[in-house]
This record gives structure tokens, C-alpha cells and sequence, in this order.
């Protein structure tokens, strides 16, 4: 017979047996929990989620180029600047629409482009809307096999640059394209972040163990945003909107029958906030913002009703 | 390596032995929800990587994760609400993590056909011995579990070897005689059943399961919007209901909960389930049903025009 090219291994499975194939989180199916019931009776909590990042030049791409960073040689001007296009000409076109269909935004800030545009944090700060800390930068992604020091020291990095600038406590937390080492989750979480988001398997935050203090986790959804749905998979901006309202309609008949739920919308400013796609932007938010039972709201306070 | 794999011979689509489903349906229609376990930390094997990144793949796992926390139940009851029992590929080691999703399955009387044991455990690399073994741990694990005879097979994240529909043959026999291991989803030549070679020359048929219809291929490889899938569907079911007047089609909806049970794209499949079950003259069955039907009423015709047709090439 043959001799396997597989190690041995690799026909044993130490964690089959009931629940989840490690001790991160519990198995529990969505129609088992307790019915959700937000704010003033309303069905639908609308987290729209704003990522302010920054992308820069001297792309690493360690231990992978992240999604919608550099991808030509260096120096990438194309990309650098379309990106940074997001954060000195879309953002204000989202600004005026948040305004004009009363959206409270929530704004994933990468530390980097805060130290770096104090006009722009200011003018987030004004408004007090919440911000939550969206990593250092794209390209400093957390991973597998990270050496833990040098996570730590980059989470801390992240977290006392963006708390200083900001006068915020930033209890929320979403790593460079989502990406986690091992560790992650227990390094937010003894930094004093409460909430973060990566994981997307659910429709509501869930407790998330670690070794030291609680954490939440805060499903924001990936197949729904605007960079997934219109760079990744190719679709128009009027596709986007249509999937978006799509969503709502079920989501908001879902929670009728089964108690609260959240429409969350991870959207970027050098994406949606360009001129043939803002009024696609406007017209969602136009759509959501006339459905009485949707309640605008910032994750923070989402992740508090849903605690309450 | 082979030129070819030998499980099937040439047979034109056209002119075939009529065939007739139950109550003289022109079409079998039949959906097969993927239920799916990936491991956040599987082992390696040398051809295929489990995840893109360095484990953990938060992302990949997370979404699937999804499926069955909250897509499961939305599938289902849209299933229910149309009347369709689902035939699921179940990755068998489900069974242990979420026998929540096992028991509603089976209070719908579902079918449950093997996926192999998880869907990040691939069939590339290992001896036939291997192979068999993991064959034959997720064939008694179903039945264990659900107390079925596992009839179908598709080879886990559709990793094959060159044995393995033979292996998967032979298993089924030697667990459950002719009651075992008797259909395949794995190969796409054919919009009809068809006969397969097997080394052991056991009554054995690929059932059409269709690459094309599943919601993984479309929107993630092809990346289509919900709306244009739901075109797809409704546009696939059209052209076979049409032909299987002249004799029987089988369409099939592959599905997987992380996939199109999300808030933005159900609506789009509900459409097509509603349009598909809305005609009259179909079959809605289970993969088991089909093979079990063509098997005793037309199998050994096939078999016959297919000798006859290769004697007059």
C-alpha cells in the first residue's frame, strides 16, 4: 500500500465533540436567545459604520497585502491617493448626508491618519459622534503566529494615540482587514476595549472569552459592504443600494417575529463617497431613514442596549 | 494519473429512453443545502490550504460560522414554507458540534448524504486506506446520529482521489448491502441520471447536483448579485421543465446557509423557490428518491441504449 502523504494527524480529530472546535466562544444558534428589544420599542438598530484608514505608501504587506491597499510596484500613486481621495473629499459628502437623514455614524479610525489629519478628527470630534480604533494602520495587520510583545505593543500604540487625539475612551475595536492573531482577542480586551469586530458570524454581539476581562463581540457584516459588494465582487452602486434595502425589508421582518436586530453598514468614504456613487449612498440612507421602527445608533450604544 | 476518469461512457443527449418521474412529472427538483463544519485550526495537507491566511482566518471562518448560527433556520424555513425537504451534504462531524441542526433536520424527515467528516479535511494525499476509513467513519456517524443509510456521497470541499466513488461503493455495501452508498453529486457531465462505473460493477448513479445552480459557484466564485442568481435559477428551471416533456430533467439547487440564506440575498432565492414550486407537473424529491426511482425504473434501460449506441459508434 501506498504511503500516505498526509501526517498522521491528519485523520484525528481532537476537537470533535459538541459545540465549537475551540474555547473562543459558545455555540448557541440565534432562535435560542431571549428576544432583543431596543430603545423606544424599535426593531431595527442601523449601525453605520464609516472606516476612516489610512493606507500608506510603503506598503509591507506582511504576512499579506491587505485588501485594498497598494497593489503596484512602488511608489502606488493610483491607489495611495484614491484612498486618501476617501478622507479629503467623500468624507464631507458623507458628513452632509448623515446630517441631512439624521445618521449617527460610528467612525473606525486608523491611528496613523489621525495623527496625520487633525483637521478631519477635530471636525469628528465636534460632532461627538462615537470613534472606535480601526488599528494602527492598514498594513500593520495582526496574524497568526505574530510574535505577542510586539502585538501588544502595537494595539497599545493604536489605542493611546487614538484615545489621546481624540479625548475618547474608544471602547471599540476592528483590526486591519479583520485579520487576528491568537491573541488578539486577549490583548484588546486588557487594553480596555469592551467591543470589537471582527468575527461575522452572528446577527448580534456575543460574549467573547478571554484569558483576562469581558469582551464583545460585534458581528459587522462583510458581504454587505460597500468595498465587498462593489470592488470585490464588481457590483454598480445602484446593486449595493438595492442589496441594502433588500436586507432591511428582511431584517426588519425578522426581528417583528423574532425580537430586535441590527442593520450594520461598514462603508468607506473613498468607495461610496465618490460622485457617481454618493447619491446611491444617499438614497439607502433616504430608504432606511423613512422606516419608523429603524433606530440610528452608535455600536457603542447598540452593544449597551443589547448588554441592558 | 488517468486521461480519463472511467466512471461513464459517451452517451449523446439526445434520443434517449423517455423518462417519466413520478405521477408522470416531467421534472425532479430537488435542493440540497451544504451543512458544513470548517475547522479554525485543521492540519495541513500539502495540495490545499485550508484558509488564505495564517490560521486564524477570522473571515472565512466566521462567515461559515454564520451559516449555521443563523442562516440554518432561514433556509429551512423557506424550505418548509414551499414544501421541500432538503437533502443536505452534511460534513458528518456536525453531528457531534450542533445536534441542534441534526434533530430539525430530522424532524423534517430530510436526507442526510455524506460531505466527509469536516469540509477542511481533504481527500488529496491520503492511501485508499485513508480514504476508506474517513468514508467509512462519516457514513456511520450519519447513520448513528440519524439513523439513515447514507446513499450519497460529495467528496468534502469536492477533493477526490482516483478511488473514490469506488471506495465510497464499496463502503456502502459492506455497512448496508444495497441500502448504502448507491449515488454521487460529484461529477457534472449530465442534466439526467447516469449510470457509473465502479470497480465492484455495483447498480450506482451520479444524480445531477449542478455546479452552476450552487450559491457558493455564483456568488462567490462568479460574484453575481442576489438578483441575477434568482434570474439564473428561475432561467435553468425553464429550459429543463421545458425538455423533460420530451423525457425527465433533474434540476438541483446546491446551497450553503453562509451563502444564501444572508439578509441580502434570500429574498432573491424565495423567488425562485415560489416560481419554481408554483408549476405543476414537477417532482419535488430528495437526492435518495431520485437515484432510488431511476434505478429500479430506468437504469438498466440506460444501461442497454448506452451498450447499443457504443456498438454502433
Amino acid at each position: 500500500m501506498a504511503m500516505s502523504e498526509l501526517d498522521k494527524n491528519y485523520l484525528q480529530y481532537p476537537h470533535r465533540s459538541y459545540g465549537m472546535d475551540h474555547k473562543r466562544y459558545d455555540w448557541s444558534m440565534l432562535q435560542d436567545r431571549p428576544k432583543v428589544v431596543w430603545p423606544e420599542g424599535k426593531l431595527l438598530a442601523l449601525w453605520v459604520n464609516v472606516g476612516l484608514q489610512y493606507f500608506p505608501l510603503n506598503q509591507k504587506g506582511h504576512p499579506f497585502k491587505v485588501p485594498g491597499g497598494m497593489t503596484k510596484p512602488y511608489p502606488d500613486l493610483r491607489h495611495y491617493s484614491l484612498r486618501d481621495y476617501g478622507n479629503r473629499v467623500g468624507i464631507y459628502r458623507f458628513l452632509k448626508a448623515f446630517d441631512r437623514y439624521g445618521i449617527k455614524p460610528t467612525f473606525a479610525v486608523s491611528t496613523r491618519l489621525a495623527e496625520r489629519t487633525p483637521y478631519l478628527i477635530d471636525k469628528i470630534k465636534e460632532r461627538e459622534d462615537e470613534i472606535i480604533c480601526h488599528g494602527y494602520h492598514m498594513d500593520a495587520l495582526h496574524y497568526g503566529g505574530q510574535d505577542q510583545t510586539e502585538e501588544a505593543e502595537l494595539i497599545r500604540k493604536s489605542l493611546d494615540g487614538l484615545r489621546q487625539i481624540s479625548g475618547q475612551a474608544i471602547r471599540g475595536w476592528i483590526s486591519p482587514a479583520k485579520n487576528e492573531s491568537a491573541n488578539t482577542p486577549d490583548l484588546l480586551a486588557e487594553q480596555g476595549i469592551n467591543y470589537f469586530c471582527d468575527w461575522v458570524n452572528d446577527d448580534l454581539p456575543y460574549p467573547f472569552h478571554t484569558k483576562k476581562g469581558s469582551l464583545i463581540a460585534m458581528p459587522l457584516s462583510t458581504e454587505l459592504e460597500d468595498y465587498h459588494i462593489i470592488l470585490n465582487n464588481q457590483h454598480s452602486a445602484e446593486s449595493w443600494s438595492e442589496q441594502v434595502c433588500d436586507a432591511c425589508d428582511f431584517l426588519l421582518q425578522d426581528a417583528r417575529d423574532n425580537g430586535g436586530r441590527i442593520l450594520s453598514l461598514n462603508i468607506h468614504p473613498w468607495v461610496l463617497g465618490q460622485p457617481h456613487r454618493i447619491g446611491y449612498l444617499e438614497k439607502v440612507l433616504d430608504y432606511l431613514s423613512s422606516k419608523p421602527e429603524v433606530w440610528s445608533a452608535y455600536a457603542g450604544d447598540i452593544v449597551d442596549a443589547w448588554k441592558a | 494519473m488517468k486521461e480519463d476518469p472511467g466512471y461513464y461512457d459517451y452517451w449523446p443527449y439526445e434520443d434517449r429512453p423517455k423518462i417519466e418521474w413520478p405521477n408522470g412529472a416531467q421534472l425532479a427538483f430537488w435542493v440540497a443545502p451544504n451543512i458544513e463544519f470548517y475547522e479554525l485550526d485543521p492540519p495541513p495537507n500539502p495540495y490545499r490550504s485550508p484558509w488564505p491566511q495564517p490560521h486564524p482566518a477570522v473571515q472565512g471562518y466566521s462567515i461559515r460560522d454564520w451559516g449555521n448560527r443563523v442562516g440554518h433556520k432561514r433556509q429551512m424555513e423557506l424550505l418548509d414554507k414551499y414544501g421541500i425537504r432538503g437533502s443536505i451534504s452534511l460534513s458528518a462531524a456536525l453531528c457531534d458540534h450542533h445536534p441542534e441542526i441534526i434533530e430539525m433536520c430530522k424532524e423534517r424527515d430530510w436526507e442526510f448524504f455524506s460531505h466527509g467528516i469536516y469540509n477542511t479535511r481533504y481527500t488529496y494525499g491520503m492511501t485508499e486506506h485513508q480514504e476508506r476509513e474517513m468514508i467509512k467513519d462519516a457514513m456511520e456517524s450519519i447513520f448513528k446520529h440519524t439513523g439513515q443509510k447514507c446513499a450519497g456521497y460529495l467528496a468534502p470541499a469536492l477533493s477526490h482521489s482516483e478511488y473514490t466513488l469506488d471506495l465510497f461503493a464499496e463502503v456502502g455495501t459492506e455497512l448496508f448491502g444495497e441500502e448504502g452508498g448507491f449515488y454521487s453529486c460529484d461529477l457534472f457531465h449530465d442534466d439526467q441520471p447516469t449510470p457509473i462505473h465502479t470497480r465492484g460493477g455495483k447498480r450506482f448513479v451520479s444524480i445531477p447536483y449542478s455546479l452552476e445552480m450552487n450559491d457558493t459557484i455564483a456568488y462567490l466564485v462568479q460574484k453575481v448579485p442576489p438578483r441575477q442568481y434568482g434570474k439564473a435559477l428561475k432561467e435553468n428551471f425553464d429550459r429543463l421543465y421545458q425538455e423533460g416533456i420530451e423525457s425527465g430533467t433533474i434540476m438541483c439547487i446546491p446551497t450553503h446557509n453562509y451563502q444564501v440564506s444572508c439578509a441580502h440575498r434570500i429574498k432573491a432565492y424565495e423567488e425562485a423557490l415560489e416560481y419554481i414550486t408554483g408549476h405543476s407537473n414537477i417532482w419535488v424529491a430528495t437526492g435518495k428518491e431520485i437515484a432510488n426511482y431511476y434505478l429500479e425504473n430506468y437504469y438498466d434501460t440506460a444501461l442497454a441504449d448506452i451498450s447499443a449506441k457504443k456498438i454502433r459508434n
